[in-house]
């Protein structure tokens, strides 16, 4: 279970969010400004609430009345960006053992196979990055943060950046990594498609506030509503 | 081809000892106050940047003088540092070496924080999130990105090592085979009715060393760059 309980003030925007989700995929959706990749990066841990809670199941992360902050790289969360984020100093297969490394885990390689049939990126794995398009990109994110084990993982408009084709192309990995991965995901988007799709439950944002929660069939008058 | 005397041989062989070793134990610490100054701010931070880059400015005989005053025999570091690690600056080529590589300093901390500053910060994030602490995103991924400002620093500072003159000459002195570097041999040898083939074969010599390391940081800076567009 994902508890979020957070105030946190940005300039003249102020986000005040309660959720309780126990949801396999909890979609954030909300037009631009909503304050979904704020939320997003309070969860990963990126930036500090004011005041508020962040806990998953019984292991809290934030909690500001105890002065408690868990920096990221000890959440075990992983965050797939809009922007993929990969190192251009590494080839893919570097960038795919990098949170492995890093958490010091021994080498699964069942693991690794599973990740790169599951998102097929088998005949990327010697490329450089600069060699990839968008959505092999993306693809390779993926399976990085999925690498790393996380308990969570946090997507931040992973398709924001691909065309129509790229999307369609993008979105059943997303689906088989529901459905075959055990990671509890949150989805940020502002396009209510991917929501149905992928999510099993939903967060519709406006301006920093909680407007409605439920099923993915909430969507379709807010998503008429906001106009997005 | 070129006849170079034993006197001039030493020469520069001790130029390069000193510079290399200036270079090499100046690069951690450029390393180290250029990622404070990119990516840090603390209190007395403008103060940190002036002292660094005052060796640029003031003249080289004063920067010389107040080595000597500090870290002579009878200076307040220097006769500590002689009385407890047995260290000796003075009229040594390790006091060349500390010259050099004060003098060059400024000249090797601004390429390197000027490309930490570059780095993007949203790869340290999602290094970050993939479970690596502070040190390691700058192992990792801050000092690799940077790496051409380094080695561009580290080039600057060695030809600058390599041709300092005024503080290295008021700190350590002329002597032969211990603080006589090209630049000193060269002063040298211009006072001297007959020195000008030499001074000539010297001149050439340390055309050759800077040319070399600037082709070699070239070298160095296109793959690095190559590598940081992911190609």
């Amino acid at each position: 279970m994902l508890r979020i309980e957070v105030i946190k003030q940005l300039g003249d925007f102020s986000l005040d969010v309660a959720i309780r989700t126990e949801g396999r995929v909890t979609g954030l959706f909300g037009s631009s400004g909503a304050g979904k990749t704020s939320l997003v990066n309070i969860i990963a841990g990126l930036l500090r609430p004011d005041r508020g809670i962040i806990a998953i199941g019984d292991d809290v992360l934030d909690d500001t009345s105890l002065n408690l902050h868990i920096p990221p790289h000890r959440r075990r969360i992983g965050y797939v960006f809009q922007d993929a984020r990969l190192f251009p100093h590494l080839n893919v297969t570097q960038n795919l053992d990098y949170g492995r490394r890093m958490n010091r885990l021994a080498y699964d390689s069942a693991a690794q196979k599973h990740v790169v049939d599951l998102l097929d990126i088998g005949n990327l794995l010697d490329r450089r990055t600069g060699q990839l398009s968008g959505g092999e990109r993306q693809r390779i994110a993926l399976g990085r943060a999925l690498l790393a084990k996380p308990r969570l993982l946090l997507l931040d408009e992973p398709l924001g950046a691909l065309d129509a084709d790229r999307k369609a192309e993008i979105l059943p990995y997303l689906v088989r990594l529901r459905d075959e991965t055990g990671v509890p995901m949150v989805y940020v988007t502002h396009d209510p498609d991917e929501l149905r799709r992928l999510a099993t439950e939903v967060v519709v944002l406006e301006r920093g506030r909680v407007q409605r929660f439920g099923g993915p069939d909430i969507l379709n008058d807010s998503a008429a509503r906001l106009r997005v | 081809m070129l006849d170079l005397s034993s006197a001039e041989w030493t020469a520069i062989l001790l130029s390069i000892r000193v510079s290399v070793v200036a270079t090499l134990i100046a690069t951690p610490i450029g390393i180290a106050i250029a990622w404070l100054l990119a990516r840090r701010d603390f209190w007395g931070k403008s103060a940190l940047d002036a002292i660094i880059h005052l060796p640029l400015v003031l003249p080289p005989v004063v920067t010389g003088y107040l080595l000597l005053l500090t870290f002579g025999r009878r200076g307040l570091v220097g006769a500590w540092l002689a009385d407890h690690l047995g260290i000796v600056f003075a009229f040594r080529w390790t006091g060349a070496a500390l010259a050099c590589g004060i003098m060059s300093f400024p000249l090797l901390v601004r390429p390197i924080r000027l490309s930490i500053e570059a780095v993007d910060r949203r790869l340290e994030q999602a290094a970050s999130t993939l479970g690596a602490g502070p040190w390691s995103v700058f192992w990792t991924v801050t000092l690799p990105l940077a790496l051409p400002g380094v080695l561009a620093g580290m080039v600057l500072g060695f030809a600058k090592a390599i041709g300092e003159f005024g503080a290295t000459i008021t700190f350590v002195s002329n002597i032969p085979g211990e603080t006589q570097t090209i630049s000193s041999a060269i002063y040298t040898l211009t006072q001297v009715p007959d020195g000008d083939a030499a001074a000539l074969r010297l001149v050439g010599i340390s055309i050759a060393i800077a040319m070399a390391a600037l082709v070699a940081s070239e070298v160095f800076a296109r793959r690095a760059t190559r590598r940081l567009h992911g190609i």
